[in-house]
């Protein structure tokens, strides 16, 4: 019999042990590198005989905007799309997966896939990395069951929810669909507030900008509008091209040779080969 | 600019209460559910169905409970199956406590589970943070649950009616809504008896007024109210 207690490494399951060490160190001051974040305006609502996502087109890096006209809104099956926010990465790489393990399961059912099958292999993958993948989502889509529109946080939590908001622009968005969004809506008037939510988030929010982006999803059809509305195009460009001042001139140009090369020659005979 | 706490995790700062009555039990609980100071839903349902006779009310982290919930589900499914009748509260509050205990050091969840079964009839257990299980005639949990300690233990009765004791849950969740920050929205109630399952909703426009509490004047819903042809003004 053992006399003292230990502790065992666990058998099964992650390990969080550096992310507790990342805490710790950055407590102490380290300067951890940063990766591509969205901040982002995402938003999803459900109208007559569907559901409409939205998205800005900006992402970030800190203060810098490093794509002006990105993609947020992610296939997921050919009835399901999923809007992103939070880290680029994480967004991209989860809804890829999901997807993927979609379109099998669908191979294996023949069955078209489920909103909820998304929601719940979506959940899963974020709570067992504790909130380590920050992918923020508004999942929408028609399956046989009708119209729906989730949300999902980075812990795993989920809500059903007829209008939805996420990003850093989701209190923008969500005052717009807070004070217009009704039941019943129809198509034009569905893609009208959505637009005016993510436009609302690419004004008043520093994180999010550039274009909106539209999908509308009904029974058997979707429509992916890129770019839907450009309120902030480029307005104008010179038709000459652009010119430069004078480069620093060159003066002179003198080439001085290298010290000359020593020879040496092999002495020896080769070794075999056997 | 000040911290929102948006990237905080999605927790249910919240007011659920369960109580046993004559005939079976009745839970209850607010709607609101925060990510820091925002209000991320404001007409969530934390009253969470288990099986066709048992029912949880959650509090705490929201992906926490909603996991443990979602697994208890499923292994109640599982063990209804095998057993060929519906399984009894107890099984399934011990479910949730096997969960809770086990992962206690990972878990943010307190929870009160619900229901009415054939041998025992109308019960009510409490499974608070560390994991314990207590049996209880009611309990009630969550940010709100602190204001509502000495009310319940001055009006609950042994042997109320079935109004009475829907009564009592929505004067005591009305009660946090209007003290507790983390708690508002709606109140949702479960009534759970021999007969089967009851759900109800209670808007805020239709819970009693408290001390200091104002009637709605200039509101959003009376402006609505009026223009019943067009509930919401198109701009165009």
């Amino acid at each position: 019999m053992t006399n003292g207690a230990f502790e065992v490494p666990a058998k099964g399951g992650f390990s969080f042990d550096n992310c507790k060490r990342n805490e710790m160190l950055l407590n102490k001051g380290l300067k951890a590198p940063g990766f591509l974040k969205t901040g982002t305006t995402i938003v999803g609502l459900v109208y007559q005989d569907g559901v409409i996502l939205g998205a800005d087109t900006r992402a970030t890096e800190g203060p810098i905007v490093a794509d002006k006209n990105c993609e947020k809104i992610h296939y997921m099956a050919p009835n399901i799309y999923c809007c992103g926010a939070g880290t680029a990465a994480d967004t991209e790489a989860v809804t890829d997966m999901v997807s993927s393990q979609l379109k099998l399961h669908r191979y294996h059912t023949g069955r078209e896939s489920r909103v909820i099958t998304a929601l719940t292999l979506l959940k899963s993958h974020l709570f067992r990395y504790q909130g380590h993948v920050s992918a923020a989502l508004v999942l929408g889509g028609v399956d046989v069951s009708g119209p729906h529109l989730h949300t999902i946080y980075p812990h795993g939590s989920t809500d059903t929810l007829p209008f939805a908001t996420m990003g850093s622009g989701s209190l923008a968005a969500m005052s717009v669909f807070e004070s217009k969004y009704r039941e019943g809506l129809t198509r034009d008037e569905g893609v009208k507030i959505v637009c005016e939510a993510i436009a609302s988030g690419i004004f008043n929010d520093l994180g999010s900008g550039s274009n909106v982006d539209v999908c509308v999803i009904t029974k058997g059809n979707v429509e992916y509008l890129r770019n839907h509305v450009q309120p902030n195009p480029r307005t104008y460009t010179s038709a000459k091209g652009y010119t430069f001042s004078k480069p620093t001139e060159v003066l002179s140009t003198k080439v001085t040779a290298l010290a000359q090369r020593a020879v040496v020659t092999e002495r020896g005979d080769a070794m075999e080969e056997e | 600019m000040e911290d929102l706490g948006l990237n905080a995790p999605h927790s249910m700062g919240t007011t659920i209460i369960g109580v046993t009555y004559k005939d079976g039990v009745i839970l209850g609980a607010d709607s609101r559910t925060s990510t820091g100071v925002y209000v991320a839903n404001r007409a969530s349902d934390k009253i969470t169905q288990l099986t066709d006779n048992v029912y949880v009310c959650r509090s705490g982290s929201a992906a926490d409970s909603q996991i443990v919930s979602d697994y208890v589900r499923y292994f109640l499914h599982q063990h209804t199956i095998q057993l060929g009748q519906p399984a009894t509260v107890k099984v399934a509050a011990n479910l949730v406590r096997l969960l809770a205990y086990g992962n206690k050091d990972t878990l943010q969840t307190g929870m009160i589970v619900g229901g009415w079964d054939k041998y025992e009839g109308g019960k009510i257990y409490g499974i608070p943070l560390g994991g314990t299980i207590i049996e209880q005639p009611f309990s009630i949990g969550g940010s709100g649950s602190s204001y509502l300690y000495g009310f319940l233990d001055q009006a609950w009765k042994d042997g109320m009616s079935k109004d009475e004791a829907e009564e009592l849950v929505k004067k005591a969740v009305s009660l946090a809504i209007a003290r507790d920050g983390a708690s508002g929205g709606v109140v949702r109630t479960v009534i759970i008896n021999e007969e089967g399952v009851t759900r109800n909703f209670y808007p805020g426009d239709q819970l009693p007024l408290w001390h200091e509490e104002l009637e709605p004047q200039n509101s959003l819903l009376d402006i609505w109210g009026a223009a019943a042809a067009s509930p919401v003004p198109m701009t165009e």
